[in-house]
């Protein structure tokens, strides 16, 4: 099932490499890929979510080849628990979205939609790996598409900011393997489920305080935060609709996801001991992403800024793991996870109808635009919900993942969540500031022709206005399975919790 | 001398005698095409002997027959070895048919120094005497220069002397060091250097004595010279620059594929009980020449000079597997560092021949090795650009590539080894390679061609090229078997 979920997309991709050549064709094979990649990782979640059987801590829909390198004891291992299974079903969401939108790519339309789907198949892999070497594999392996995507589909200083993202990653990649190849010769596996128990208070050949930065490193720069956050404007910014989709909706829930399985799952002590600088970097990042964001004129780099802010949450939440006397709550931890998939639809669809008004107005300077709310009534009000769920309006899944993420943080930092809590009212501002800018006010004479969403593009913002709603109405239809997924890694961390 | 040594000689004598054949041949045949059929078919004889040799070694109680007095060792190592010249050499030879086509005389010559150089390197593998070593270095490295002086024009010629003078300098400093050894220990041979080191070395001083760490280093430097390591990388980019580039291919793995046979036997034999000292060494020749490999190769505008300092970089990744020796005294042994070179070259063998054979057809056609004059072959040459870009990504290190797993394979032993800090130098430097390897495909992918030619490519050269770039993949994706033959490989080096 779950190699199926993982490849289904990368045969799709080479069936378009060797067989398909009319545009035409391609464009309904990777629609037709992506909507049975959503079913199926649909089917996973609700196989998982029905699941009764199951224990704590437990993968399902386990596979594993163990003899794929055993000199070094990798194995091709891949299963999902509580806080995977959701991201899995994001990507599929998102990579259906992803195709959607990019309906209109007119260049080199067969390399683009082959990179695209290769795209999903490595944030997908990098979900469901349980050993850390396949793990990493799929991490790099996602570099590429993303690198090629952006220098060629992209716009502005494209080529320049594909290097720089690339060159970001790899740096940070490199610290990670260092963590890895570290905690594989102390312990003496890669199986990502056994490391999580064995690392903390094992010898380890490096300083655990070390592996930790490192790892931390890694994903802080995918996340991303202050100070390593500086890739993610330009990539957003340059790349095109589809790719920026699934930039903001999965790709920087890698790092996210790595951070809590990977640098607070297998070191929880040394999250607790630190978590400290984490909360302190992670009010950084909220407060400047927020405020940064306010001064933006280019409707997209105002959105990308306002990812860091939004991430800046995740880590904020992950901060919280230090115990409360002598308890750890789960709280702030499943409000991070929930963070990352709701901040996962919400900027998707934010991204989707940036792409959609520059397509269609050719501008994305804000103080061009003006009463567009009149030409494209469905993009507008497409627009209004995801803002308004994007600055947390109670009711949308955003309004949820934010009150997880104060409420599990404030016992612990407390005045540092107030500080953090602030960055709400910035983004009220920003957002608001930016609707009222672009779709209100007198509608401007050079935009009377434009016209609204076709079908084709209705279809993505239909399917995220769902997810955002539904999320937002019934939370605990995500939030159970997230918090059933932490459950092992906050009993260690309740294991090692300071008195 | 008994017929047995001719038996374990059979491999370099049959691949010299090939090369004498194929310059007969020359004289006579008029159809120079056949020279190169005749070369890659003659090659099945080596082959065959070499295959009869790695079975019957399963009978050897110790894993090694040794013969010609004691000189020559024909184990798992040095057949391993035999088998990836006879590749390298094979895939080399079909990839030059059109490029040497173009040469008017001496085709003969050309196949047949290849052979010889190879016989050089297969011999070099198989050396367990200081005296043989130095002649099948020098057997290695003569017929390589006249190869790199081919083409007879300024560029050539110089790539020649400079070759043929720096080599000569490095034989001589090599010979300096192997002297001092022999005074030190009073014999030639590695397995004795080794025992009679054992029994008088002084434990305060390196290498026991301030003279032998002397010689020691001078036979680091001469070896340094044939891996192209920093600070002997000189000759390095003038040489590549001004060779054929399918010599330049040659050049860049196999003969650096046997500098690291024979420093891998040189040290873990003979000096393996000061593999402290010269672990150290390594690492640190290691690091230098990753980070200046990397960095000067970014300024490069031609793409040969380019390769010549990533050849460079990958010297280095590669010392960090010989470095890797996890002090082979007492606790922990592990045969990783020296497999993971093996593995690595094999690795880096099959990158960089596809890299170079796509860029032999490409430049065939537009007459330039400038980076610039590849803008467009995505669509120019759809096939070759896909598979030199999946070979630059290989030589960067991204999976599923073969680059990848030898990295990964390369730095665990590292990492075993107690040398994280080395790693860290190791994965930074890759990630700043990324930025000249993907130079190279932004133009391939990014730039508009200046004209919408296809870029041509006989039958031979393209075989060999799908090869070396399938090759990448399987390795990428199906490491083991391989791994399971170096392992095996290197057990040699830890009785």
């Amino acid at each position: 099932m779950l190699s199926a979920i993982v490849f289904l997309p990368l045969a799709g991709a080479m069936v378009i490499l060797l067989l398909l050549k009319d545009a035409r064709q391609i464009r309904l094979w990777a629609a037709a890929i992506t909507i049975v990649e959503l079913a199926l990782t649909l089917v996973a979640f609700v196989i998982f979510r029905t699941a009764d059987y199951r224990r704590v801590g437990d993968m399902e829909m386990v596979e594993v080849y163990r003899d794929w390198i055993p000199a070094l004891n990798i194995q091709y291992h891949l299963g999902v628990d509580g806080l995977s299974v959701p991201l899995v079903l994001l990507t599929g969401l998102l990579g259906m979205c992803a195709v959607f939108a990019s309906w209109h790519v007119q260049v080199r339309v067969k390399e683009y939609f082959m990179w695209l789907l290769v795209l999903q198949t490595a944030v997908t892999g990098v979900f469901v790996s349980l050993d850390f070497v396949l793990f990493f594999v799929f991490w790099e392996l996602e570099l590429l598409p993303m690198y090629f995507l952006i220098s060629i589909w992209g716009s502005g200083r494209k080529e320049y900011s594909a290097m720089k993202f690339l060159i970001f990653t790899l740096l940070g990649s490199a610290f990670m393997f260092v963590g890895i190849l570290a905690l594989y010769f102390s312990v003496g596996t890669f199986n990502m489920v056994e490391l999580q128990s064995m690392s903390d208070g094992a010898q380890l050949i490096i300083p655990a305080g070390t592996i930790f930065a490192f790892l931390f490193t890694a994903f802080a720069v995918k996340l991303p935060v202050w100070p390593v956050h500086t890739w993610l404007p330009d990539a957003h910014t340059d790349a095109p609709t589809a790719v920026s989709v699934m930039l903001a909706g999965v790709l920087l829930k890698m790092g996210g996801y790595g951070m809590i399985r990977v640098a607070v799952g297998m070191f929880p002590s040394k999250a607790q001991e630190y978590a400290w600088v984490l909360a302190v970097i992670a009010v950084i990042s909220v407060l400047y992403g927020a405020v940064v964001t306010v001064r933006q004129t280019d409707l997209k780099r105002l959105i990308a800024f306002s990812s860091i802010s939004h991430m800046g949450y995740v880590l904020l939440g992950i901060a919280s793991v230090v115990g409360m006397g002598g308890a750890v709550s789960s709280v702030g931890l499943t409000g991070a996870a929930m963070q990352m998939f709701t901040h996962g639809t919400i900027t998707g669809l934010l991204f989707l109808l940036v792409g959609l008004v520059y397509e269609k107005a050719h501008t994305r300077h804000i103080p061009d635009m003006g009463g567009l709310a009149a030409q494209m009534p469905i993009i507008a009000v497409a627009f209004l919900v995801a803002g308004l769920a994007s600055l947390g309006l109670p009711g949308t899944s955003g309004f949820v993942s934010e009150l997880l993420v104060f409420l599990g943080t404030f016992p612990v930092w407390g005045w540092i969540t107030a500080l953090a809590v602030f960055a709400i009212v910035i983004t009220a501002g920003y957002i608001l500031w930016m609707l009222q800018r672009v779709f209100f006010g007198p509608s401007l004479p050079r935009f009377t022709n434009l016209g609204d969403a076709t079908v084709v593009e209705a279809v993505p913002m239909v399917v995220l206005i769902v997810a955002i709603m539904v999320v937002g109405i019934y939370p605990s239809i995500i939030s159970d399975v997230f918090k059933q997924g932490l459950e092992p890694i906050i009993q260690s961390l309740q294991q090692v919790v300071r008195p | 001398m008994t017929l047995h040594d001719l038996y374990l000689l059979s491999p370099e004598m049959s691949v010299a005698a090939l090369g004498i054949v194929i310059i007969l041949l020359d004289m006579v045949i008029g159809r120079k095409g056949i020279l190169a059929a005749v070369s890659v078919a003659g090659l099945a004889v080596p082959l065959a002997f070499s295959v009869s040799l790695w079975q019957e070694l399963s009978g050897e109680p110790n894993g090694q027959m040794v013969g010609l007095f004691n000189t020559l060792a024909v184990d798992h190592f040095s057949l391993f070895f035999k088998f990836l010249v006879i590749g390298i050499l094979a895939l080399v030879v079909m990839s030059s048919v059109e490029y040497v086509s173009r040469i008017k005389q001496f085709q003969g010559e050309y196949y047949g120094l290849m052979l010889f150089s190879a016989s050089g390197m297969m011999l070099l593998a198989a050396t367990t005497d200081l005296i043989a070593i130095y002649i099948a270095l020098e057997l290695t490295a003569l017929p390589l220069a006249a190869l790199a002086a081919f083409l007879g024009n300024s560029r050539s010629t110089e790539a020649g002397i400079k070759f043929l003078l720096l080599s000569a300098m490095s034989s001589a400093v090599l010979l300096y060091g192997m002297t001092l050894t022999y005074g030190f220990t009073g014999t030639t041979q590695l397995a004795e250097i080794f025992e009679r080191l054992g029994t008088s070395s002084d434990a305060t001083m390196p290498f026991g004595s301030n003279a032998l760490f002397l010689g020691v280093i001078m036979m680091v430097a001469g070896f340094g010279f044939k891996i192209a390591a920093v600070p002997f990388q000189m000759w390095v980019p003038d040489v590549y620059e001004g060779s054929p580039t399918p010599i330049t291919a040659y050049l860049s793995v196999a003969s650096k594929a046997a500098g690291f046979a024979i420093i891998l036997r040189v040290f873990y034999i003979a000096f393996g009980e000061l593999s402290l000292d010269w672990a150290t060494l390594f690492a640190i020749l290691s690091a230098v020449s990753m980070t200046i490999g990397n960095l000067v190769a970014i300024a490069q505008s031609n793409i040969k000079r380019m390769l010549a300092y990533s050849t460079v970089a990958h010297a280095g990744f590669l010392m960090v597997g010989v470095a890797a020796i996890a002090a082979k005294v007492p606790v922990g042994e592990t045969t990783l560092g020296p497999s993971g070179v093996l593995f690595y070259l094999v690795a880096y063998a099959v990158t960089n021949l596809a890299a170079f054979f796509a860029i032999i057809a490409i430049s065939n056609r537009t007459g330039s090795d400038m980076i610039s004059s590849f803008a467009g072959m995505g669509r120019r040459a759809p096939v070759l650009a896909v598979i030199l870009a999946f070979a630059l990504i290989s030589l960067l290190g991204i999976p599923p590539s073969a680059g990848f797993m030898g990295k990964l394979y390369m730095f665990s032993a590292a990492m075993k080894s107690d040398l994280a800090w080395l790693v860290l130098v190791g994965v930074v430097n890759s990630a700043i390679s990324a930025y000249y390897y993907l130079k190279v495909i932004r133009v391939m992918y990014m730039v508009e061609p200046e004209n919408d030619e296809k870029v041509p490519m006989g039958y031979s050269p393209r075989i060999a090229l799908y090869i070396a770039g399938l090759g990448i993949l399987v390795l990428g994706v199906f490491p083991s078997p391989l791994i399971n033959v170096a392992e095996k490989a290197v057990a040699i080096l830890f009785l």
